[in-house]
């Protein structure tokens, strides 16, 4: 099997690289799904707040995928689902497998990544205790409600204060649970702040920050949670134990982009976001590989990773009709002083777009701070910010038109500082 | 009447079923859990002991040594996973290498062949020990091995060949009647002429139903760390430590499974079902640990858990007939090399009922056990082939082990198949990845339901109350 194009995931980031892809000139794509819709994750997240910059209107997860669904049908984009992507070779042959065509082979010219992620679960957080039944990421949780129309827990405790967490501690509530608390390892939110306020106040529920679970008591079902405070060491403080009797603990400690394909292909990754370094071009260091979505960082709004994708889609039509893009030149930007990362890493400013979004996470809650951009060392850019948190991306926007007007420099920062 | 009650599914009770049905015997299992293999035997250190460690002359040395020697065979015939990866025990610059050559004694007298190395040796074999480390002590036939397929792998065969399980059935009382033992259950009552006790931590409280000469088991805890699979090749060989006024140390091996394991802890606990880990016993692994093996990532641990070793207060194994009880047989205090000394457990087990009662040789004892077939050892061709017949077998269920629906239907209609997530995890791996069934899991319960079949508000983790959803959305 040939195709130009092949797109490892049929979730939010894959449709919009695929329609990208199509309407700049490709027309032999094949988008490989492993589940049995398009749509991804979108797809249980049933609540409202999609699309707000993409469409100027409130969707529900299921609303925003349709629409890009209903473009990829309209033109015509081939895809198989249920179907597991099992190798990607690093000369861009894609093995994958399902019931009805066993395992076969699609050559392409060049691959998208847009796997998605995973969540953090219970024995990668290392919390002692028992280990009954009762214990859900947040996300499978949010699956059994919102997909199968079961309810997983009566009396709950949610470690983590990660969206899905929150949007869960709402789920759970309207769905006739009793959320109990939310605790929070940090000493501020990782999810978005109208979330807190949506989810967690207008329902009375309490969101411990700068605690964590000590102990899980119950050795069929979870019987009971202790939470406790912990210091700026993040280790617990002995005496501030709260316990809970409850049977239900979901996780929602943080997304890991799910790069296993892409390792074993030869992608390097980043150790800060997991996912694939990039350039401009959200290329990943094998050429005419694309990576989008949450599998090259994890985003706050979906917005954002559908316009991620379509660059990624339009770079990679650019990459099958003209090849690989030859340059002289590549700029390392630098994150420094709480920016935690950039996405892209490199910029090449000969062959960049006129304009070129970086985005960022910073490491901390900053108050009343500015992002600089430097070229060099020359203060390029100055934008204050009244509040930056880890839970929020940020962003920069690069001109090429202004890059161009400093064709000697070695690098970009991008930092915090005072406004 | 059955001629043998075994109490305890675990590798024990499951490797005495096993070698009872070389006789014609009518047996049982009786095991209070919901599946076999859900005690000491499913939390351990999957090792197979070489055998020099165990003083000469006692049944933990004895049966070690017999147990490894049978288990090349026993894994064709049974079809479970084990590798002779060897094992090294290390001495750094801080401890008395006079501990190595104790060792090497106790090897001689044990019959069992080691050498000791020196570090410019070592480092080419294992280039992740520490840097402290001088000497150690190699055993070549130091192995590992799954101790959930090795103990699913014996009970079905046992069960294959005649043996009856009663599973879900908790023993509460033992009673010498005339010419044979009553058993009372929560269930039904069950009659024996000779009963075996391989009850794990609780083989006291059944030995001391029936004997004067009585038992005390203490469960010991071991915490466990398991790491990812990108750090299973950290270390090819199991590292051991040599014991230290630290304590005895943990060891750093490789799966079968191609993870990489830490552990364990030991502590004596009161709870013998304390099977919960704790922050102190995991925070010290790390430590621990970078004695012997350097840069272990940590930060790649995927689950953690502890398993409690039943340690009987005279240290050896008891085995045999107790001497005021005729006809019941203990198989008690099996901590460590437990699980290397299992099938030889329960050749002398086995032996010695069949003596007692008599027993005939068993004609139409078959020994050949299939496993469940593993997809991603077949070629291209073969797997397709496979599909195409089964189509189950192209659904790829668990996305970090790819398991197919097709192993977990297997896992499911097989003997003592598997009747929850833990079962169908422990058969297929389904679960057992970095995201520890946060993706799978709904999708395993939707099989169990259609196949076992029963309701969805029935599926449990491991069997009696660990429910994992209470009713539809609004109605709970």
């Amino acid at each position: 099997m040939n195709y130009d194009l092949v797109i490892v995931g049929g979730g939010p980031a894959g449709l919009a690289a695929a329609i990208a892809a199509k309407d700049n000139g490709i027309d032999s794509i094949l988008i490989i799904e492993r589940d049995r819709e398009l749509g991804g994750i979108l797809n249980q997240c049933i609540h409202n707040g999609f699309g707000l910059h993409t469409f100027k209107e409130e969707l529900t997860g299921p609303e925003y995928a349709s629409r890009f669904i209903a473009q990829v049908e309209e033109r015509g984009i081939e895809y198989k689902l249920n179907t597991m992507v099992m190798d990607i070779a690093n000369d861009k042959t894609v093995t994958a497998m399902n019931s009805t065509d066993g395992m076969f082979t699609v050559q392409a010219k060049a691959v998208v990544l847009a796997m998605g992620c995973r969540e953090r679960s219970r024995g990668a957080l290392n919390i002692p205790g028992y280990r009954p039944a009762g214990i859900f990421s947040a996300g499978t949780a949010q699956r059994l409600v919102n997909i199968e129309g079961y309810m997983p827990g009566r009396r709950v405790v949610i470690l983590g204060s990660g969206d899905i967490g929150l949007i869960m501690a709402r789920r759970m509530t309207l769905e006739g649970a009793k959320v109990l608390a939310v605790a929070e390892l940090m000493p501020y939110s990782g999810g978005l702040k109208r979330n807190i306020v949506q989810c967690l106040d207008d329902f009375d529920i309490p969101l411990y920050l700068s605690h964590t679970v000590v102990d899980i008591q119950g050795k069929e079902r979870v019987e009971g949670i202790t939470i406790a405070e912990v210091g700026p060491d993040r280790k617990p403080i002995p005496g501030t134990e709260i316990h809970y009797d409850c049977d239900t603990l979901l996780l929602s400690c943080g997304l890991l982009p799910e790069n296993e394909l892409s390792k074993t292909a030869g992608v390097e990754l980043s150790p800060i976001t997991s996912g694939p370094v990039v350039n401009d071009s959200l290329e990943t260091n094998i050429p005419g590989v694309f990576a989008c979505g949450n599998v090259l960082h994890v985003h706050d709004l979906v917005d954002f990773v559908s316009q991620e994708a379509t660059n990624a889609g339009k770079n990679a039509a650019k990459f099958i009709k003209e090849g690989e893009q030859k340059t002289s030149k590549e700029i390392e930007i630098l994150p420094v002083d709480g920016v935690r990362y950039t996405v892209p890493k490199y910029v090449r400013p000969e062959v960049m777009d006129d304009t070129l979004t970086v985005r960022f996470r910073v490491g901390q809650v900053f108050k009343g701070c500015a992002i600089a951009t430097y070229f060099g060392d020359e203060l390029i850019s100055k934008r204050k910010r009244p509040v930056m948190a880890p839970g929020e991306m940020e962003q920069v926007v690069l001109k090429k038109s202004q890059l161009a007007e400093y064709p000697d420099i070695k690098n970009i920062t991008i930092k915090i500082e005072e406004a | 009447m059955y001629d043998v009650a075994i109490v305890g599914a675990g590798v024990v009770g499951s490797a005495i079923a096993r070698e009872l049905a070389k006789f014609k015997v009518s047996a049982c299992v009786i095991e209070k859990d919901e599946d076999v293999c859900n005690g000491t035997s499913k939390a351990n250190s999957a090792i197979v002991h070489a055998g020099f460690d165990a003083k000469p002359g006692t049944l933990k040395a004895k049966l070690n040594v017999r147990g490894n020697e049978m288990m090349d065979e026993l894994s064709k015939e049974l079809d479970f996973p084990f590798k002779r990866n060897g094992s090294l025990v290390v001495c750094t610059k801080d401890q008395d290498p006079a501990l190595l050559d104790e060792l090497v004694e106790k090897a001689k007298a044990n019959g069992v062949e080691v050498q000791i190395l020196e570090r410019d040796e070592l480092i080419k074999m294992e280039p992740n020990l520490a840097d402290d480390v001088v000497k150690a002590l190699y055993a070549p036939t130091g192995a590992i091995v799954c101790p959930f397929h090795l103990t699913m792998a014996l009970a079905e065969n046992a069960a294959d060949n005649g043996v009856e399980f009663f599973l879900n059935t908790e023993v509460t009382k033992i009673e010498k009647k005339d010419d044979r033992y009553v058993i009372s259950t929560d269930k039904d009552t069950i009659e024996a002429k000779t009963v075996v006790n391989a009850a794990g931590v609780y083989a006291d409280k059944f030995n001391n139903m029936v004997s004067e000469h009585k038992l005390e088991i203490i469960a010991r805890r071991g915490q466990y760390m398991l790491l990812d699979k990108d750090a299973g090749s950290h270390v090819s060989r199991t590292i051991f430590q040599l014991p230290s006024k630290m304590g005895k140390g943990v060891l750093v091996t490789p799966t079968v499974h191609g993870n990489l394991l830490v552990g364990p802890t030991a502590e004596d606990i009161d709870d013998k079902e304390g099977v919960n880990t704790t922050a102190e016993g995991l925070g010290s692994l790390a430590a621990t640990s970078a004695q012997s093996v350097k840069n272990v990532p940590m930060r790649q641990v995927i689950t953690s858990f502890a398993g409690l070793r039943a340690h009987e207060v005279n240290g050896d194994f008891v085995i045999g007939e107790a001497e005021d009880a005729p006809g019941f047989f203990n198989a008690a205090g099996i901590e460590s090399p437990g699980l290397s000394s299992a099938p030889a457990i329960g050749e002398m087990v086995a032996s010695q009922v069949a003596e007692k009662l008599g027993l005939e040789k068993n004609p139409n004892f078959n020994g050949k056990r299939k496993g469940i077939l593993n997809p991603a050892t077949l070629s291209i061709e073969e797997r397709n082939e496979l599909i195409k017949k089964q189509p189950a077998y192209g659904n790829i269920i668990c996305r970090c082990e790819m398991v197919t629906e097709g192993e977990i239907l297997d896992a499911i209609h097989r003997t003592l198949g598997a009747r929850s997530l833990d079962g169908v995890k422990r058969r297929t791996r389904a679960g057992m990845g970095r995201c520890q069934a946060g993706f799978c899991s709904p999708k395993t319960m939707e099989i169990l339901e259609r196949e076992v079949p029963m309701s969805m508000f029935d599926v449990t983790k491991n069997g009696k109350d660990a429910k994992i959803v209470f009713g539809y959305n609004k109605k709970i």
